[in-house]
């Protein structure tokens, strides 16, 4: 975050779908307004979208991930990103999907990539990687030191059915107690497994403390399982949610609670400051959301194989009424 | 007036200090610092809540606390749970009256 130095330029706004909803201030008129612009710090995440095929259509997915979806990063593509990784050496590396497990290259990624992040998340779709018919997958995790981060809703079975699908708790829960008995959020292990809770409807997600406070007490209660941290996200008005958002008629009173959520104090702490997603063909963006929106890198074309260094702090990113997502309440970071 | 009860009501309920901004203000206070977490949670707090609004009856009491205790991590099966609760007390205290129906009836007969 910085104060407002420059009059908004170039940066495009991607809002233009929500902007002329009655009572929302576009995003960046908010900023403005706060005397606020959001311009890159220093890159220390290299996010690494390997495709939007998944096993799930959850209803709340902003890149609209499903089992029809046939785009997938190739083993080229993964050369390049991972040349790149290694140039800049990132502090944290994130791979992300669809579902990462239905990619053939993961493995390759994770082997490749892994010398080069000190960190390396993955965005674990837990019943895909129920599905593999090896271990390979996890004892490469384990072997790596891979953090997991997994979706698991609620620990109610119609709330997360209804976002993710049928039986898909139960098959969370089965994964999740393997990963326990591999040592995966258990203390001692070095071993990290984290979960993501997004509301399953049209309302803000619960503060985090309370929300980790009360998922450790149930899981440990109902399964007997244990995690290291959760984290609570807003669901963003993009995709197939904000599709439901629409036929459900909940758009406009969930865009004024987003923005009535708008927290100055959040803006320093966004993802997209210190983020560079990539997706799978290849092309760079701001984040995630961006990405799924189309809208590239400080607004331009650019791949990682033809990327020199790092994106300049100070760069702007391009913003949209999705933005408010990410500023409500304490923040996506 | 279409009707008694508007959803665009509810946000106008703090307009209602503008005739007594003084009784308001320790209203508003005194209500924000129930729902604040003590040796009960907010989300345990809303659950209470939802109940008292549906032994009341209060649509915008409903509407409010339906999306509080989402928003503090309630699951669906908790709400159901706690108007349950509601239910039993209100269904209870109509049930223990046959107590009195009862004495009556008894002195009355043979």
């Amino acid at each position: 975050m910085s104060q407002k130095t420059a009059p908004l330029a170039t940066a495009p706004d991607v809002s233009a779908e929500f902007s002329q909803r009655p009572g929302i201030l576009p995003f960046a008129q908010t900023l403005v307004e706060h005397g606020l612009d959001l311009i890159r710090g220093e890159t220390t995440t290299l996010q690494i979208n390997l495709g939007f095929l998944c096993n799930h259509a959850c209803r709340h997915c902003h890149l609209e991930a499903g089992p029809g979806r046939t785009e997938l990063m190739n083993r080229k593509t993964v050369d390049a990103v991972v040349a790149y990784a290694r140039r800049e050496r990132f502090q944290t590396v994130d791979i992300t999907g669809g579902a990462p497990e239905l990619n053939p290259n993961l493995g390759y990624l994770i082997e490749t990539i892994a010398p080069e992040a000190p960190r390396l998340m993955l965005r674990v779709n837990l019943t895909a990687i129920a599905q593999q018919n090896t271990n390979y997958l996890l004892d490469l995790c384990m072997a790596n030191r891979v953090v997991m981060v997994a979706s698991f809703p609620s620990v109610s079975s119609s709330q997360t059915d209804a976002q993710r699908g049928t039986g898909v708790l139960d098959r969370s829960v089965t994964m999740l107690a393997k990963l326990n008995a591999l040592g995966y959020g258990k203390n001692g292990t070095g071993l990290e497994l984290n979960l993501v809770s997004n509301p399953t409807g049209a309302f803000l997600p619960v503060a985090q403390s309370q929300a980790e406070k009360k998922f450790r007490s149930d899981l440990e209660r109902k399964w007997g399982i244990s995690f290291n941290n959760l984290f609570t996200f807003a669901n963003v008005p993009l995709g197939r949610f904000l599709t439901w958002l629409i036929d459900s008629g909940n758009l406009d009173s969930y865009m004024k609670k987003l923005s009535a959520g708008f927290n100055p104090c959040a803006v320093a702490g966004l993802m997209c400051r210190t983020l560079l997603s990539v997706n799978w063909e290849g092309y760079l963006f701001d984040c995630d959301f961006n990405l799924s929106r189309g809208v590239y890198l400080a607004g331009h074309k650019r791949h990682a194989s033809e990327m020199e260094g790092l994106p300049r702090p100070g760069t702007r990113i391009p913003t949209g009424n999705h933005c408010y997502a990410c500023t409500a309440g304490s923040g996506f970071s | 007036m279409d009707s008694y009860y508007d959803p665009k009501d509810l946000p106008k309920f703090a307009d209602i200090g503008e005739e007594a901004p003084e009784l308001a203000k320790k209203f508003f206070d005194y209500y924000g610092a129930v729902f604040a977490e003590g040796d009960l949670t907010e989300r345990e707090k809303a659950l209470i809540a939802l109940a008292v609004a549906h032994a009341i009856q209060c649509p915008y009491c409903i509407d409010a606390y339906t999306q509080t205790c989402l928003e503090k991590g309630a699951s669906l099966g908790e709400m159901t749970e706690a108007i349950h609760v509601t239910t039993a007390i209100r269904g209870g205290a109509s049930l223990v009256h046959a107590t009195q129906m009862r004495k009556i009836a008894k002195k009355l007969s043979m």
